[in-house]
């Protein structure tokens, strides 16, 4: 995949679902649009209506922990993030992202260098990530996991699989 | 703390037995495997997960038997959204055969699979929602996955699975009375922090787990996804076979770590001198001794869930409210994790010590504790919760903040309308009842005529309790 250049949105340890996309939204919000327009919404209201295509979230520690749900990574993308960068992901957001297309970076030499606003690029297929202070290498995706994430998702990675036509 | 436990050659943890069993092959930890699991568990999710299964491009589901599907995060619906989600799921079911559906009458997804025997010693066990960590007190492997993946696992019948370094937390002690296992698992918590266990799978294993009833153990294991756990286990013993008599819907076979199996980290409590623990806004592993917030006003009582709704969480609350009367600045909402919770906390007069205190009993389901509906929180308001998360916002607003406590903490603020120490608040007669249920669990001895003579004003700043 391309490299992403975005800006970037740089936040704390232990970003959970909850603020990412809060509980009460989980069966009402379900069209991408709005569920964009929620992403981050009790965590940093200049978020949403200001994200441009393919930003970068910065996270600390345990980024995504809390809840299972799905959205948490996928309001993200609906919302054109390009990519997160943090110390360490939850399992739950992790697989959430990966079976979502959304690149994952886990640096700490990253999150270290990078600032509110910066420019930074995610070289996903070189496990390169660019920021002003320097370029860090960051570990690839396991061999068993990464045939999902280069698929574009779990679901095309599945039809693929049992040897069905990607749809839409 | 010891780090990096020596192993023995061959010896392995639970987690890596179960998931080595599942694909015939010794496995260790970090290590991807692709396992069929014995029981998927998904909830209200399950008409988004049927959408994306439907649109793999497969018409039927690999094995229906492998599911249950309960409705319980907003049940019954609040509202035509709602409504039409279990419509969808209803349909879903029948059309596929998935006959291990569970309506809105019946109560919180993890209650239901271990109250209905799907919860069994050595299954391996997936459900679309993190706190399926759950299972873990009765010797299963079960971990949350999320949506997608379950509608792969309809297609396909499989996932993928990491292989977990197994941290093992020893408890040694007993608890005082007044002091119980959510208040353990806190000050884990508390002491981990929210990435403390995280990917790895969490063994609890000592004199004081051995002690625990069951559901205290549910307790822990449900928790254990709080610091950042793949899943959580107690070794089966008596009380989990006991448990699962006349219950369990299979035949099963005990799985427990070997001696001398590689731990990636040794964690050693004693609870002895634990105190009641309180989680502050707006993380749960905010852990602070309940001293350090004795005194602040509560708007909202929470006491209930899949974290502690059960029999026994019912009846320490009612040996606690029994011939009192609530605050009157305080909501208490009682929220039973079962229908067949309720049933019993009604048959043993439990519900009526509650509604004559003052509570407002809900249905059984999630409720409050993620604000989909009932229960939720004004700007400026905070609550004290018996269940496990206190995310901002997590009961619908953001403004407002949310404690987590135990059962017994709940019941004695709800008294007082601040938060309090339910060790000083509460006469020792009454501390002892809720010992005695909270050690012999799912009892249904609880009324007894010595807590009827203590009626009177024990609260805390001179407040009428």
């Amino acid at each position: 995949m391309e490299p992403i250049t975005g800006t970037v949105w740089k936040y704390g340890d232990d970003v959970n679902t909850d603020v990412i996309f809060p509980g009460k939204y989980t069966y009402t919000v379900t069209d991408p649009a709005e569920m964009a327009a929620v992403a981050l919404e009790d965590l940093d209201p200049e978020f949403a209506p200001n994200v441009k295509q393919n930003d970068v979230i910065v996270g600390g520690r345990n980024f995504g922990c809390g809840s299972s749900r799905e959205q948490g990574a996928t309001c993200l993308v609906f919302a054109g993030v390009g990519a997160v960068v943090a110390r360490s992901f939850s399992r739950l957001f992790f697989r959430n992202a990966i079976n979502a297309g959304l690149p994952l970076v886990q640096s700490d030499a990253a999150v270290d260098a990078l600032a509110k606003g910066d420019q930074v690029t995610v070289d996903v297929e070189a496990g390169t990530v660019t920021t002003p202070k320097g370029t860090f290498d960051f570990p690839p995706l396991p061999d068993a996991v990464i045939g999902i994430f280069e698929a574009g998702g779990l679901l095309p990675y599945t039809r693929r699989s049992l040897g069905i036509a990607d749809e839409k | 703390m010891t780090e990096s436990i020596a192993t023995t050659t061959g010896a392995r943890t639970f987690s890596e037995k179960i998931l080595g069993a599942k694909v015939g092959k010794d496995v260790v930890p970090g290590e991807i495997v692709d396992i069929i699991p014995d029981v998927a568990m998904s909830h209200d999710n399950t008409a988004a997960i049927s959408k994306k299964f439907l649109s793999i491009g497969v018409d039927r589901v690999y094995d229906p038997g492998m599911h249950v599907v309960v409705l319980d995060h907003c049940a019954p619906a609040a509202n035509e959204k709602f409504a039409s989600n279990h419509k969808d799921i209803r349909e879903f079911v029948e059309n596929q055969g998935i006959e291990n559906f569970y309506d809105v009458a019946s109560g919180v997804c993890h209650q239901i699979i271990c109250e209905q025997g799907f919860a069994l010693p050595g299954r391996l066990m997936v459900g679309s929602d993190s706190h399926t960590t759950t299972y873990g007190a009765l010797g299963a492997f079960s971990t949350g996955i999320g949506r997608t993946e379950m509608a792969a696992i309809m297609a396909t019948g499989k996932i993928w699975l990491r292989v977990p370094e197994t941290m093992r937390i020893v408890v040694d002690g007993r608890l005082a009375p007044g002091v119980l296992p959510k208040d353990l698992i806190l000050k884990i918590i508390g002491d981990v922090g929210a990435d403390g266990a995280l990917y790895r799978a969490v063994e609890f294993c000592g004199p004081a787990i051995a002690d625990m009833s069951i559901s205290g153990r549910m307790t822990l294991c449900n928790m254990t996804i709080e610091m950042g756990g793949k899943n959580g286990y107690v070794a089966p013993d008596e009380k989990t076979l006991a448990y699962l008599n006349g219950r369990a819907r299979d035949n099963f076979e005990i799985v427990t770590s070997d001696a001398g199996a590689a731990y990636c980290e040794e964690l050693v409590y004693d609870t002895d001198s634990l105190e009641p623990q309180i989680a502050c806004p707006h993380t749960v592993d905010n852990v602070v001794p309940v001293s350090e917030v004795v005194g602040t006003p509560i708007n909202q009582v929470v006491l209930g869930s899949c974290t502690n709704g059960r029999l026994d969480d019912l009846q320490q609350a009612a040996a606690i409210l029994e011939g009192k009367r609530i605050a009157a600045s305080v909501r208490c909402l009682i929220l039973p994790a079962s229908r067949d919770v309720l049933k019993a906390a009604t048959a043993d007069g439990t519900v009526m010590k509650l509604l004559e205190a003052g509570a407002v009993i809900l249905n059984p389901n999630c409720g409050p504790c993620m604000g989909n509906h009932e229960g939720a929180l004004a700007p400026g308001e905070k609550a004290l919760s018996s269940a496990n998360r206190n995310f901002r916002g997590r009961m619908g607003c953001k403004e407002a903040e949310i404690f987590l406590g135990s059962p017994a903490s709940c019941a004695a603020t709800a008294l007082t309308g601040e938060i309090c120490d339910v060790r000083e608040v509460i006469e020792p007669e009454r501390l002892e009842l809720v010992h005695a249920i909270a050690t012999n669990g799912m009892t249904a001895a609880v009324g007894t005529n010595s807590t009827n003579s203590t009626n009177g004003t024990i609260g805390m700043n001179g407040t009428e309790v």
